[in-house]
């Protein structure tokens, strides 16, 4: 019996062609990471005036929610927690893609599809948030 | 997909009693899970009593006298018998430990002590888990130093203060505990690197002689060797040594930050 140590007998290739398999990805790794942490903590930050300006949002009609959403603080921080949001969102729903989903090919549709809607999600919201606090 | 069932040949299908040992006056049950390679059928549960006023304390005495007093055909991997080999490393009242240093009578509150083969790894028989792609990891991650200036003439020094960073990383015995209880590493076997391989990447990073520190870190630097570490901390919780993988990956994400930034 030899002992090199496949990884399936079957294929002929030791474990360690296996455990090597197509290097590391390199940057955009620690890139993801790092990302996902400044969006977390920018969240973290965002989430007391977001709720705030929601609370004062509830039972305006479009012209007082206008009102509120034209002042700039307002609507920059309703920006920024979009786009942390949905970056944060897309990040995460990718690790879970990631994680669960095996098939090479339906993983590629999954993570192109999480982009997609990640980024329309985005600019629905920052459309109307620009819709409503110009008045238009 | 991921797999929420086992395969069905998988499936742990009836198994056999075996009768109380004759004239013991207090027993405890084993229930053990059981394959062999050789009759096709699926795994099984075996369930042994054992004579504990004739058995030490650990699990490791009671399979050690399941296999001499009562079924030879019981097959485990146990060397040192004192924590120092890793070779009995098994799951136990559903946590992976070392047979050897985990008492029977510590487990399972006085009801059967359950012992399974570490989770997710295929077996090869029994108790006996196969490692190959484990160990292979291991290889992948050039466990010794790398260095390019010429060797001194004696020993490579290193202050105490160095040495000390290693501490709580050199005794890691690669007995697997940690690796095969973390669900990503149930999930993405061939691809994460798991807590033992990536606290043996973080031991020669942490090594104030290595000279390739960079390279090691590009080595580890990929969206499934190490970012498939979502913290779940079953790797710190399992070690029977008492070390603490999670902060050693934990440390390797921080070295690659900084790198960046």
């Amino acid at each position: 019996m030899s002992n090199v140590p496949f990884s399936d007998p079957s294929t002929k290739r030791t474990a360690l062609k296996g455990v090597r398999g197509l290097g590391a990805s390199g940057t955009n790794a620690t890139s993801d990471f790092w990302w996902q942490r400044i969006t977390a903590i920018g969240m973290l930050l965002l989430t007391v005036p977001v709720i705030i300006i929601v609370m004062m949002l509830l039972g305006r009609n479009q012209a007082g929610a206008g009102q509120i959403l034209g002042t700039p603080v307002i609507a920059l921080i309703m920006l920024l927690f979009v786009v942390a949001s949905s970056w944060h969102m897309k990040i995460g729903m990718q690790v879970v893609i990631e994680d669960y989903i095996h098939g090479e090919k339906i993983k590629l549709v999954a993570i192109i599809a999480n982009n997609f809607f990640s980024l329309a999600v985005a600019l629905a919201s920052a459309y109307a948030i620009f819709k409503l606090s110009s008045g238009v | 997909m991921v797999e929420f069932a086992l395969p069905k040949n998988s499936r742990i299908t009836g198994g056999k009693e075996w009768p109380k040992p004759e004239g013991a006056t207090e027993t405890r049950e084993f229930r053990i899970y059981r394959w062999s390679p050789d009759d096709g059928k699926n795994p099984s549960v075996d369930v042994y009593h054992v004579d504990i006023h004739d058995c030490g304390p650990m699990v490791l005495d009671g399979l050690i006298w399941i296999k001499n007093h009562i079924d030879p055909t019981l097959s485990f991997r146990r060397s040192c018998r004192e924590g120092v080999c890793g070779s009995c490393a098994m799951n136990i009242d559903g946590q992976n430990c070392l047979a050897c240093t985990t008492s029977m009578h510590d487990v399972a509150a006085g009801g059967a002590v359950k012992v399974n083969p570490l989770p997710h790894q295929p077996v090869v028989r029994d108790l006996v888990p196969d490692l190959t792609n484990f160990y292979a990891q291991y290889a992948s991650i050039e466990p010794w130093l790398h260095t390019t200036t010429p060797t001194p003439q004696k020993e490579w020094k290193q202050s105490k203060e160095d040495r000390e960073k290693l501490d709580g990383l050199y005794e890691c015995i690669l007995c697997a505990c940690c690796s095969t209880s973390c669900p990503s590493y149930w999930w993405n076997p061939d691809r994460y690197l798991g807590p033992a391989a990536l606290l043996q990447a973080n031991r020669w990073v942490m090594d104030s002689r290595d000279e390739a520190t960079g390279e090691r870190l590009d080595n580890v630097e990929d969206a499934f060797r190490l970012y498939r570490c979502h913290t779940i901390m079953n790797c710190t919780k399992a070690c029977p040594k008492g070390l603490n993988p999670a902060k050693a990956i934990a440390n390797l994400k921080f070295k690659l930050v900084e790198r960046q930034t």
